[in-house]
């Protein structure tokens, strides 16, 4: 039987705001994980700290509210010992490019086959509003007491200089997008990044629904608001490596897109390269029978409680007598 | 006369093959039916900076190290002037001629803690030494043989044979020549030596022959020049049947796991729990029994160097969720960051294992070298209340088997657990009967790969014992939630006062059920008769040499007996109760400064230790010294509190 979009939602209660981007973060993931009908059993959500972190609470698969910052480390923990698990990572800009930058950085260098969503509103939501590492210098959003002494960090472009192979971004009020966003980088074979613009209508004064709608910056011929943002699909930007040669051009080209920000905001894929080698086929090199006989597939000891392993040839290097 | 009971040391910078000297030396005894103790002695620091082992040499089990040393084996200087005033009245120094004239202040390796020190030694000796010759006359003098080599001429001479003319190229065999002339003044089986020299390097076929041309030279350069051998006395090999291995402690734990069913190791490089994760790395494919695997004949661990311990932590404990054995091995500061991680897994009932070594703390402390700090902070890390098992082996064959038992421990009570080891245990090679495989035995306590009844499945059932039935990530017809946050009973966050102290009592509740289940023959070790002059407590490492130091003691007619407390947490306060009141005196042994495990006794049982007899110098325990501070105690002249300080 087909599974619906009803068949992922659980039965607790959604908390966030009125108006949180959360909400169309969660839908977008429930009509993705619907969409490609992946059995709630083989789907586990993992979250950090933070508003975004109690998302796994209300979609109906395996949910995993971990640490603040630790999300990819939980993870990427699963996914080694079960590689038939899909595997969504989720994790607040704090959270993640913060707190947890480092395991941001660390995960893109072993291309693990899993995607990560990162919830981006520019601020701490569940703290009171404090600056995020993606708020931009000199902003002063509304529980601030100074503007932000920080410049932000480029999420786009750290993950391009990491080595995660599949970059997306998309807006939390542009749905159907967002979610096609998710569905690639979760087929995507390798480590998806798909970062989301998301208004935070209680703490974020600045980048608001309004805001990225472009309300102050009417077309003065029509009076139409103009989108801050656009879709690099529909500008005929190719972001996929069809060749390792062209990786260098493939990589500026997305480098550019990030940097573009103000009254240009790129949402879309920007990067996709499946030539490299994920961590699955990486061990697969290394032990044949991975992908096969995973660690949580092994049988370690029969019904007795005596183990599988024979440790006879890991004695003989040792003995001496 | 014939001796098989023997103490060598080979001492050199570090980087000049001291280690393979003394790995070739501990295999060639072993080869030759004798037991062996050696134990590694080495600074943070990759090249130059002085380091040795100390192999102790028996045809009985040797447990512990001793203060003395039969032969030192030197190639520098620095080795001379470090070690000179350990070796005992007849024994010997072997040494190169050349560091005669090297004037002791010139060696800029001599730390001022340590030249104030050796001054104080020296005034105390009467001794007037500006020179190492000057040092090696002083040692002649009280009946030590010195043998001078001529490391250079013997070089000069293995180059001529080899064909090699830069000499510089063979100043590295330096380290076999002297092993070489500390077995040819033993007058030790040649064959022996060359067996070993054949294992050590069996895949470098030109380093065996330069090595086996050094050793040949070394036992002729002795037959020649140093007639009579050392003092007259042969180390003669002995005959045994039984099946030995040469092992550290963390090959024993990293082999202990395998077996243990671990299946994902992630760890973050420090000393001296590293060791471990590489020893795993490279056996990451290994044998199955297939009577036992169903016909599976291959089995195999994934090794994650993780970014850092945070990593570390938090990825095993994502392996455990989908239904691995995973571990995480690490050192203090290691831990320090793991403990967030620790507490994740203790709300969220995670049967994460964690192999700790502790090592010279706080901070960054000693890094190489050994301590028992971390007691305490093991059986409180991270914040709030959450049960965990700390268990602590005693030495290198309770690693094996503890490794083993801490998985099935936290995988029964769903609790992460804590195999605490240290420094000592893990760089101390030691000689063994094989370890018994067959007494091995998992026990996966309520883990389920399936659901079998309809109703919604809840990962934090209440039920009687507060273990609830757990299912791996992946499970068909179930799901499941964990959160960091208070949660309900299917994982859910929730910050109801009734279910906050139903979830509390759930999970305190299983640590009450570990401490009634498991059987005290794994939680505590009892050592002699049951009446006793004193009874000494310890945990850990020092166990070898409280067991040597007891044997000596009832040699002169004490009586001593020992409890050795390897279950910290749950603590056994029963059975530990029961032996301590009926002690005539208690003595607590341990390597801390504020006896840690006394704090713990008192608070546990209510019982005082009356003596202490602590060391928190980076160096394990001498056999030696702590019958010297046990005898104290039993004579009435000790103070409350000892404090050992041997050790260079």
């Amino acid at each position: 039987m087909a599974l619906n979009v009803a068949d992922y939602r659980s039965n607790v209660f959604v908390d966030w705001c009125p108006g949180c981007g959360d909400y169309g973060i969660l839908a977008a993931l429930q009509m993705a994980l619907a969409e490609l009908q992946l059995p709630p059993h083989r789907v586990a959500v993992f979250s950090g700290i933070g508003c975004h972190a109690k998302t796994p609470h209300f979609v109906n698969t395996y949910g995993v509210h971990t640490l603040h910052g630790r999300t990819l480390p939980f993870a990427v923990g699963a996914k080694l010992a079960n590689p038939e698990l899909e595997v969504i990572a989720v994790g607040g800009d704090g959270d993640g490019l913060g707190i947890g930058v480092g395991h941001f950085v660390n995960t893109g260098r072993r291309n693990v086959d899993i995607i990560y969503l990162i919830h981006d509103n520019g601020v701490y939501g569940l703290t009171k509003g404090q600056a995020s590492p993606t708020l931009k210098f000199g902003l002063k959003t509304k529980s601030l007491p100074k503007p932000n002494i920080n410049d932000a960090v480029n999420p786009i472009a750290l993950a391009l200089t990491s080595g995660y192979t599949f970059i997306a971004r998309g807006y939390a009020y542009d749905v159907s997008h967002l979610k096609e966003m998710i569905k690639r980088g979760i087929e995507h074979r390798g480590l998806a990044l798909v970062v989301v613009l998301q208004p935070c209508p209680t703490y974020n004064n600045i980048n608001t629904k309004e805001w990225y709608r472009g309300e102050d910056r009417a077309d003065p011929a029509t009076g139409k608001p103009r989108s801050r943002l656009y879709k690099l699909e529909e500008t005929g930007y190719d972001p996929k490596v069809h060749s390792q040669e062209t990786d260098m051009s493939k990589t500026i080209s997305a480098l550019k897109k990030a940097r573009e920000w103000g009254d240009k905001i790129p949402i879309g894929v920007f990067y996709q390269n499946e030539a490299v080698p994920t961590y699955d086929e990486r061990i697969s090199m290394r032990i044949p029978h991975y992908r096969e006989k995973p660690p949580a597939k092994q049988k370690i000891c029969n019904e007795a409680g005596a183990p599988t392993t024979d440790l006879t040839a890991l004695f003989d290097e040792l003995r001496v007598t | 006369m014939g001796r098989h009971d023997f103490a060598w040391m080979i001492g050199g910078p570090q980087g000049s093959g001291v280690d393979s000297a003394a790995n070739i030396f501990a295999r060639a005894c072993c080869y030759g039916g004798l037991h062996v103790y050696g134990e590694r002695e080495y600074h943070s620091n990759i090249k130059g900076l002085h380091s040795y082992f100390h192999v102790r040499v028996s045809k009985r089990e040797v447990r512990s190290r001793v203060d003395f040393v039969d032969l030192l084996c030197t190639f520098d200087a620095e080795s001379v002037v470090r070690h000179v005033w350990e070796v005992s009245p007849n024994g010997g120094i072997i040494c190169d001629e050349a560091v005669s004239s090297t004037k002791i202040s010139d060696i800029q390796t001599l730390t001022p803690p340590f030249l104030e020190e050796f001054q104080k030694i020296m005034e105390k000796k009467k001794v007037e030494a500006e020179t190492v010759g000057d040092l090696l006359n002083a040692a002649k003098k009280s009946g030590v043989h010195v043998y001078a080599i001529q490391y250079m001429d013997l070089i000069k001479d293995l180059a001529e044979q080899i064909g090699e003319p830069k000499l510089s190229k063979l100043t590295r065999m330096i380290n076999v020549l002297s092993l070489g002339i500390s077995f040819g003044l033993l007058d030790y089986d040649k064959a022996m030596v060359k067996k070993a020299i054949s294992t050590i390097f069996a895949d470098k076929p030109r380093v065996i022959d330069m090595n086996m041309m050094a050793l040949d030279n070394a036992y002729e350069y002795v037959n020649q020049n140093l007639g009579g051998g050392f003092d007259d006395q042969r180390l003669e090999t002995v005959q045994t049947d039984e099946k030995r291995i040469l092992v550290s402690g963390f090959q024993a734990v990293a082999l202990g796991k395998l077996l243990g069913g671990c299946r994902v190791q992630t760890y973050y490089p420090i000393t001296p729990a590293a060791d471990e994760s590489v020893h795993l790395e490279a056996h990451e494919i290994f044998k199955l029994v297939p009577e036992v695997s169903g016909g599976e004949e291959k089995g195999s661990i994934v090794v994650m160097q993780a970014e850092d311990e945070i990593a570390a932590i938090n990825m095993a404990s994502g392996a455990a969720l989908a239904g691995a054995r995973a571990a995480t091995s690490t050192s203090g500061p290691g831990f320090s960051l793991m403990v967030e991680g620790l507490g994740w897994a203790g709300m969220n009932e995670v049967p994460v294992v964690v192999n700790y070594y502790q090592r010279g703390a706080p901070s960054t402390g000693l890094p190489t070298r050994h301590g028992q700090d971390d007691l305490r902070f093991v059986i409180h890390a991270s914040h709030g209340e959450f049960p965990r098992i700390v268990l602590a082996s005693g030495d290198i064959e309770e690693c094996f088997y503890d490794a083993v038992r801490t998985f099935n421990y936290a995988e029964k009570y769903q609790m992460p657990a804590i195999h605490l080891t240290d420094k000592a245990l893990a760089n101390t090679t030691r000689s063994y009967k094989i370890f018994d495989t067959s007494r091995a035995k998992l026990e996966r306590g309520q883990l389920l790969f399936q659901i079998e009844n309809t109703e919604q499945y809840k990962r934090f059932k209440f039920t009687k014992s507060g273990i609830s039935p757990r299912i791996p990530l992946g499970t068909p017809d179930a799901v499941f939630w964990n959160t960091g946050d208070e949660h309900d009973e299917f994982g859910h966050i929730s910050e109801e006062p009734q279910n906050r102290t139903r979830m509390m009592e759930k999970r305190m509740k299983k640590l009450e059920i570990a401490d009634r289940e498991i059987p005290i023959e794994e939680r505590v070790n009892f050592f002699g008769e049951p009446d006793a002059q004193a009874t000494i407590v310890s945990w850990g490492s020092p166990k070898g040499a409280i067991l040597d130091a007891m044997e000596k003691l009832s040699q002169e007619g004490w009586k001593v007996n020992f409890l050795q407390i390897r279950m910290i947490h749950p603590f056994p306060k029963e059975y530990v109760s029961k032996v301590l009141s009926r002690a005539e005196k208690r003595i607590v042994v341990e390597m801390n400064y504020s006896a840690q495990l006394a704090s713990i006794v008192r608070e546990q049982t209510g019982l005082v230790l009356e003596n202490y007899v602590l060391k928190f110098n980076g160096h394990p325990m001498s056999s030696d010294e702590l019958f010297d501070a046990i005898k104290l105690i039993l004579t009435e002249k000790a103070s409350e509190r000892q404090v050992l300080t041997r050790g260079s």
